[in-house]
């Protein structure tokens, strides 16, 4: 344990979340999670619906606490109890949908100013000025849709494959040191999902960025990140770490499923779909 | 020349447009920036006049004297924001909470339901005093005027800094907002307190020119402010910070021609009310028509 390489930058402690505690819908989303994940990880999660994957990502972002007992710790830090805005000076995320992770009314440029300020106290100077476009127009070059070009476009113009790929740059352009992606291409054509991927991965390698990466594509999940893992009803099952991922194929994750679930899986799409 | 009546219109128009243009401003910040349907404002109107009459009567200095009225609709909206934010009531119920309050509040500070101002020095007539001549329209327009300019401009910039652009996004996409680490209870707290503290500024406006307060005269405030606006993005198609604040402004100049001319018409003052709600209705289904008409498709309205 002597290099910062070994020492984890998300570390989830017990973490446990009811849902409607009390009534007859009553859920556990997660049953206490113990989590550690490494600077240079490039984490894919699968799992069935409801097994508590955006739960999961939702707690890290800080958008609701854990069960009391749980902890949250980034980079050290113990978030637990911090409120989400405080949250994203760490996190980065980017949605399923894209019109969550941007603002419609708003233009471009001013999408991206908004991002630029993660984690930083917002006063009154000019939300604008000619470095940032600059700085914006180099961001959105690499991702060869035209849209440095058209920064004082309104957001809500543009596709939806547009809107995704502005949200990633938005979630990564002042470096949080986690990135969270919730099944972030599951609404794109396969083509707009293949240039959006490509262009996560690239970001991830270039800044070096912490990711956590959910999706229903077991291929996806096999090809991407360096350690895979799979939830089920609010627990995690499988956790496979680079070496034994290379070798991995997507039978392999059907039988470590049935296995550690204890489940037949009759039908492997429904639980874990290629799309 | 223009032929009188058209001129009494028009001056008329312009001098109430500028003086309720700030409710105006004051709406569309908390409806359209901040999309929070806030109705605090029928109430705070009056707590400008109040605080400003209140204080003019005793002797304190107008310009004081509206100051201190801005001060007191900021505290309203303050509190408006901290109901919804930190106590979780709806927007709509924290405004109407608010709004009922405030008449009793409006009450105590004018320790009754009218403070007349006739025989004060108030805020147009001390700047009449500085220029040697008497009160009149056009001198109440050009002060109106210049004053809108300096709330347009201080707006204007501040919705184009970094608090005020994390303002509108919150009231764009709120999860967004405060995934990009903006505190967004702050935001509306700010935005609701902002707002009322032009809706204030207007109210002792109003009282000082009209010369007098009374605790009703903000009922139907938060409908006008809102029918400005309707009307003025109807109108104007604005598109940017500084084009729908204009909007704003030329939508209370449009709302109140329409006023002036259904009086002149011979309707009584008892009957504007429904006017109001009727040019409301009207501007707020004129999208609607067109698009039928070009037999294109409209989403149902939203409930809630
Ligand atoms: N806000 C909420 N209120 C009540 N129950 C919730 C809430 N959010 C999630 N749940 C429940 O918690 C469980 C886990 O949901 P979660 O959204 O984390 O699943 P998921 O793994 O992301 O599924 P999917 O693949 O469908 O996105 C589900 O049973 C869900 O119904
Ligand atoms: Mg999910």
């Amino acid at each position: 344990m002597d290099t910062s390489k070994d020492q984890s930058l998300l570390q989830l402690r017990s973490v446990r979340k009811v849902f409607a505690r009390g009534t007859i819908d009553e859920v556990t989303a997660l049953y206490g999670i113990n989590l550690d994940i490494y600077p240079d990880d490039f984490v894919t999660i699968i799992g069935s619906n409801g097994a508590g994957k955006s739960t999961l990502l939702n707690i890290i972002a800080g958008v609701f606490p854990p069960e009391m007992g749980g902890k949250v710790i980034i980079g050290g830090e113990d978030v637990t109890d911090l409120s989400e805005y405080k949250h994203a000076t760490y996190v980065g995320r980017v949605w399923q949908e894209p019109h969550v992770g941007t603002a419609g009314k708003l233009t471009i440029e001013e999408n991206l100013s908004l991002a630029l300020l993660r984690g930083r106290p917002r006063g009154l100077r000019p939300s604008l000025n000619k470095q940032h476009r600059e700085l914006f127009r180099s961001a959105l070059a690499p991702l060869g849709l035209g849209l440095e070009d058209r920064l004082n476009t309104l957001v809500g113009t543009l596709s939806g494959g547009q809107r995704q790929a502005l949200a990633l740059v938005m979630a990564t352009i002042s470096k949080p040191v986690l990135l969270l992606l919730d099944e972030h291409i599951a609404t794109l054509d396969p083509r707009t999902a293949q240039i959006v991927l490509n262009l996560s991965d690239m970001i991830v390698q270039r800044e070096r960025m912490t990711t956590i990466m959910v999706t229903h594509n077991m291929e996806l999940a096999l090809r991407y990140g360096n350690r895979l893992i799979m939830m089920h009803k609010g627990r995690i099952i499988v956790d496979i770490g680079q070496q034994d991922k290379q070798a991995l194929t997507i039978n392999d994750l059907v039988t470590a499923f049935e296995q550690a679930a204890g489940e037949q899986l009759t039908d492997e799409s429904m639980l874990l779909s290629h799309r | 020349m223009l032929p009188a009546t058209i001129q009494g219109i028009l001056t008329s128009s312009l001098s109430d447009g500028l003086i309720y243009a700030f409710v105006a401003v004051g709406v569309f910040i908390t409806f359209r920036v901040l999309a929070f349907p806030d109705l605090t404002v029928d109430g705070s109107f009056v707590t400008g006049g109040s605080i400003a009459a209140v204080m003019i009567v005793s002797g304190h200095n107008s310009f004081l004297a509206t100051i201190a009225a801005i001060g007191g609709g900021l505290a309203c909206g303050a509190v408006t924001g901290l109901l919804n934010t930190k106590l979780r009531i709806t927007a709509l119920l924290a405004g109407i909470l608010m709004m009922v309050s405030l008449y009793s509040v409006n009450l105590r500070i004018m320790s009754g339901a009218n403070i007349p101002l006739l025989r004060q020095i108030t805020i147009f007539k001390s700047i009449a005093n500085f220029f040697g001549t008497a009160k009149s329209v056009i001198l109440v327009i050009g002060i109106l005027a210049v004053l809108a300019l300096i709330v347009f401009m201080i707006l204007n910039w501040f919705l184009r800094t970094e608090l005020g652009l994390a303002l509108r996004a919150s009231g764009d996409n709120e999860q967004m907002i405060r995934g990009l680490g903006s505190d967004t209870d702050k935001n509306t707290i700010i935005g609701c307190s902002l707002s009322n503290g032009m809706v204030a500024l207007s109210g002792a406006l109003v009282a000082q020119n009209q010369g007098f307060c009374d605790v009703n005269m903000g009922i139907g405030m938060i409908v006008m402010g809102l029918a400005a606006v309707i009307i003025g993005g109807a109108l104007f198609h604005p598109r940017g910070v500084a084009s729908m604040l204009l909007a704003a402004l030329g939508g209370t100049f449009v709302y109140r021609l329409f006023i002036t001319i259904a009086l002149r018409l011979g309707l009584a003052p008892g009957d504007l009310k429904l006017i109001t709600a009727v040019l409301v209705v009207i501007a707020l289904c004129i999208p609607y028509i067109q698009k039928k008409a070009r037999h294109e498709w409209m989403p149902p309205a939203v409930k809630f």
